[in-house]
């Protein structure tokens, strides 16, 4: 005849056991909510659309985000662009064309894209690309 | 001989400076600072920092000042050769230029090359004048000698040496 206490410690015995034999599937991640592109888009498009953005945060902004391990999309650097235009900095905005094409590395396909989807903007403002000036080749 | 060659290696080096560097970029190296004051924040070419601290240029001449109020008009008024004034006001290098490599490295590995055979010539000249004679024991007939005194001693006759030697015949196998 077991005492009762007995029976309790071996049942948390059990219970513990258990836990160290978890399936492998259930592994330890971080519980933080992973920031999704669009998230992560729209974040960068309002960062660029404030009104009163000053030099500091344009080239902050800019140099964060040519930091990241990605080619920011058209509509975030259109955003940029026109901040350039709100600082009256067109060297900046080729700067940041140049940067584009330069962050796309081996995949030549990406800038092309991109000054396609820019050239609205880039016609509106008045914004040459680095081709047209000549300084994309030594 | 070690000050001359110190004078060499300095002289090099000083040709190696301005060949590496072109001229207008040595010009801009060298005018008005002769110290870079690093508690200000300073103009930088690199290509993960797109947009550096402040304008290369930062002293503008009255042209550059009328080009710049000109830019806070429409871009579309801006003549081609006046957005590549501005943009290299702002910036000393493009992203295709910091990305062009140099043949410095050609000067450099001439320079070692140079460097190796007048060391080949130093030691030639060494083992001529320097060192004396090589022992007797490695003439031609002293070299027979010891082979035919090693055979006789039968030196390795399993698998080195006196195996590869014929007794009958009196030669090599």
């Amino acid at each position: 005849m077991i005492s009762s206490a007995v029976l309790r410690g071996i049942g948390s015995l059990a219970r513990t056991r258990t836990a160290f034999t978890a399936p492998l599937a259930v592994r330890c991640y971080s519980h933080a909510k992973v920031e999704t592109d669009e998230e992560f888009d729209s974040r960068w498009v309002t960062y660029f659309s404030k009104p009163d953005l000053d030099t500091w945060e344009l080239r902050k902004g800019m140099n964060t985000l040519i930091g990241y391990d990605l080619v920011p999309e058209p509509k975030i650097l259109d955003s940029a662009l026109r901040a350039c235009r709100r600082l009256n900095d067109l060297a900046s905005a080729i700067r940041i064309l140049e940067a584009v094409k330069d962050k796309s590395g081996p995949h030549k396909e990406i800038y092309p894209y991109v000054i396609q989807e820019l050239r609205p903007t880039l016609q509106e403002l008045g914004i040459s690309t680095p081709e047209e000036l000549g300084i994309h080749k030594v | 001989m070690l000050a001359s060659r110190a004078l060499v290696r300095g002289l090099q080096s000083g040709f190696w400076r301005r060949v590496s560097t072109s001229s207008a970029a040595w010009a801009a190296h060298t005018h008005d600072i002769d110290v870079v004051d690093c508690s200000i924040p300073q103009y930088n070419n690199r290509l993960d920092t797109p947009l550096p601290d402040v304008p290369f240029v930062r002293n503008l001449s009255a042209e550059q000042k009328k080009l710049k109020e000109k830019e806070k008009g429409s871009w579309t008024q801006l003549t081609k050769e006046e957005k590549l004034a501005l943009y290299r006001l702002t910036h000393e290098l493009s992203y295709a230029e910091m990305r062009q490599g140099s043949k410095e490295w050609m000067t450099v590995l001439g320079g070692v090359f140079i460097f190796l055979g007048f060391t080949g010539l130093l030691v030639w000249w060494q083992r001529v004048y320097v060192y004396g004679d090589v022992p007797h024991t490695l003439s031609e007939e002293s070299v027979a000698q010891q082979t035919q005194r090693m055979i006789d001693m039968r030196v390795n006759p399993v698998h080195g040496f006196s195996h590869k030697w014929d007794y009958e015949k009196k030669q090599w196998k």
